[in-house]
């Protein structure tokens, strides 16, 4: 499959490729944060996660048309507020989500898989009966469209590049929040012993509705940037979750770096090998090698404690 | 009727209230079309059941089973589709005698894997042990090294995409996104007119009966006994020596068969098969009606099924806005309230009642839900 191209010609593939996978790579990252959260911390089988993004996308596009409308001089900052706002309402929906559904299910983690699973029917129901079955996209300010030269064969998207440094600010903010902070302390006490956490003083029902609120919030930041690449619709979230789920589980539940090395390996192989053959079979191919590296080695890449 | 290896008493007038239901019932007030709906809903009732025993009683949560559905119901609708791709019906075709989505593709040839489904002995075989053995590898692969719970869940989840992907994606060999199309006839017996749908109908009740007959058998046998043992304590069943991960596959490759008997039926009753019944949404779909009818009844999963599609057909047809939030509240519902569904309602309100009724007037209890097995909802 080599044969036809250039040393020169396949250098500049693998770069554009590469480039086009660290865009996939940021939006898969951006999504397994909060799920890492959710599932690997909580151990709560999110299936709702990709609507909470959505939410996050939707939030950030009536964001945009309100800044078009009545404050068009500020509309090229527009991105920043849409961004607080859309954490803000995923977060709080998130919080809500738990206090009604979640907290009851906490002993019975296949239980929150089908409630969730519930839970993310309806949410497309509503975002169909609100903004309508169409798919919606935002307008870019003026200064994220176009692309930089890079050399003559390479040419790379600036909004990418935002979405990039985007997806690493916030990935050093959850990693601060998690293991430097004294409340990601309380998070990690409570996960690895609730009765003792509960002992020493932790209020843990209250760190529970946090940390859901907090994995939703990150959710809906990442439909807030994934707004910068693609359309919104009411069923995008979907077509997400489950690879959102096979990075996280990839990974290594529980571990950060794990979530952002898998969220890595997935989508450079992924894009790498859709220049070589069709978009599907290139999904094939990386789904399957996941799947058969988890079934020899099931506990994901970075294992950090034991399962169950 | 005394007690035996399949049912106990009060399972054996379950069983009969439900075939007087399926067998006169239905097909005395029903037209031929809604007595095809209810076939329709039927094959996805074998998916319910192999559920009960797989995920009921073995604990094993399966989000694949649309995989399996989809395995047997595109070996049965390959078998059709080559018939109706004889020489003589396809002559205007650029290559006559192979399947027009093959020749729409600019394939010329019969691939070699369609080659044995010109057989039906080979295709009958081939709908149960394919998917059979897919489930046989997979189990293998994933509870010998002991994964279970929501890794398994995931996992099958992940092949439930990646099979739907595929059969989208090489739309020449498998008929991509519109599936196989157009099938006619079996053996040379045409499958479409209405006296063939309810000969089809009853054919397909009579395999479910089998089947119940089959998940009843397990359920009474010892092997059934430590599939709900291991699903309570999985470790100290493993310390008692058993090789739980053998069950587990057991449990696993049962409720593959079953489901793609569903699936080979329902390529037979509504004349075609496409992957929008291989992937994750009709995957976690066939796992609602389970949940609905009751995790851990047998014959609460068929009437589960019939519930959940008869209310979608019914508000999908009146109010479609409404449709998705019925289900979705369903399943919070089933999850949060009612954890053994419809039987587990059966058993603790209605039951009792009938019960009081009955013991006034004579002794003995009646009922089809055993409360040895369906006390409490079952630990994960």
């Amino acid at each position: 499959m080599f044969g036809d191209y250039s040393l020169g010609d396949l250098g500049s593939i693998f770069v554009m490729q590469g480039f086009a996978g660290l865009i996939l790579f940021s939006v898969y990252v951006l999504m397994a944060l909060g799920l890492a959260i959710i599932f690997g911390q909580m151990g709560v089988i999110n299936m709702a996660h990709g609507e909470f993004m959505i939410l996050g996308a939707y939030v950030t596009w009536m964001t945009s048309n309100f800044f078009q409308a009545y404050l068009p001089s500020l509309f090229s900052g527009y991105f920043f507020l849409a961004m607080i706002l859309a954490f803000v309402a995923s977060g709080a929906l998130g919080m809500l989500v738990e206090w009604v559904l979640i907290r009851h299910l906490y002993k019975r983690p296949l239980d929150t898989l089908l409630a969730t699973w519930g839970l993310s029917l309806m949410l497309q129901q509503a975002y169909r009966s609100v903004f309508g079955a169409r798919e919606v996209g935002v307008e870019l300010p003026q200064w994220m469209l176009g692309s930089l030269h890079v050399t003559d064969s390479i040419e790379v998207p600036i909004n990418g590049v935002f979405v990039m440094c985007l997806t690493v600010l916030i990935t050093i903010g959850v990693a601060y929040v998690m293991y430097k902070s004294r409340w990601g302390r309380q998070v990690r006490a409570v996960v690895q012993n609730r009765i003792m956490a509960g002992a020493v003083g932790i209020n843990t029902e209250k760190v529970d509705r946090y940390t859901f609120g907090l994995g939703c919030g990150i959710a809906g930041v990442a439909g807030s940037a994934f707004t910068m690449i693609g359309s919104t619709g009411p069923t995008s979230g979907q077509l997400y979750i489950v690879d959102t789920f096979l990075v996280v589980v990839f990974g290594g539940a529980a571990s950060l770096i794990g979530t952002i090395a898998s969220a890595f390996s997935i989508s450079q192989t992924q894009s790498t090998l859709e220049f070589f053959m069709s978009g599907s079979m290139a999904k094939v191919l990386t789904l399957l090698a996941v799947v058969g590296i988890l079934m020899l080695r099931p506990q994901g890449l970075f294992a950090l404690k034991v399962r169950k | 009727m005394t007690d035996n290896r399949f049912f106990n008493r009060s399972e054996f007038f379950g069983i009969l209230v439900l075939a007087v239901f399926l067998v006169v019932v239905l097909p005395l007030t029903l037209d031929v079309f809604r007595l095809n709906l209810v076939a329709k809903y039927l094959t996805y009732a074998f998916v319910a059941l192999g559920l009960v025993i797989c995920w009921g009683y073995g604990g094993i949560l399966s989000l694949g089973q649309g995989v399996f559905f989809g395995l047997g119901g595109y070996c049965m609708a390959m078998f059709l589709k080559l018939e109706a791709s004889s020489v003589e019906n396809t002559k205007i075709q650029s290559t006559p005698g192979i399947p027009d989505f093959m020749d729409w593709n600019q394939i010329t040839a019969l691939p070699l894997f369609w080659k044995p489904f010109s057989s039906l002995t080979f295709t009958i075989a081939a709908i149960i042990l394919v998917p059979g053995i897919f489930a046989l590898i997979i189990g293998t692969a994933m509870f010998k090294r002991r994964v279970g719970g929501t890794y398994f869940a995931i996992i099958t989840q992940a092949v439930a995409a990646i099979l739907t992907i595929l059969i989208v994606g090489q739309q020449g060999y498998t008929g991509g996104i519109n599936g196989m199309t157009d099938l006619r006839t079996l053996k040379g017996w045409d499958i479409r007119p209405d006296h063939a749908k309810i000969v089809l109908y009853f054919f397909e009740v009579g395999l479910l009966f089998a089947c119940i007959m089959i998940a009843q058998f397990v359920r009474h046998s010892k092997l059934g006994r430590i599939l709900v043992a291991m699903r309570e304590k999985e470790d100290r069943v493993r310390f008692s020596g058993y090789s739980v991960a053998n069950f587990k596959i057991f449990a696993f490759c049962i409720a593959a068969m079953f489901a793609a008997i569903g699936g080979a039926m329902f390529a037979l009753n509504v004349g075609f098969m496409s992957p929008s019944f291989v992937g994750i949404v009709p995957s976690i779909e066939m796992v609602i009606y389970t949940a609905v009818g009751g995790r851990l009844s047998i014959l609460g999963a068929v009437y589960g099924t019939l519930l959940v599609n008869f209310a979608k057909t019914s508000l999908s047809e009146t109010f479609p806005e409404l449709w998705l939030f019925g289900l979705g509240g369903l399943f919070i519902a089933v999850v949060l309230a009612f954890p053994n569904g419809l039987a587990g309602i059966w058993g603790d309100y209605v039951q009792p009642r009938i019960d009081r009724l009955i013991s006034s007037r004579k002794p003995k209890p009646d009922g089809w839900t055993d409360s040895s097995v369906a006390d409490g909802a079952p630990a994960e």
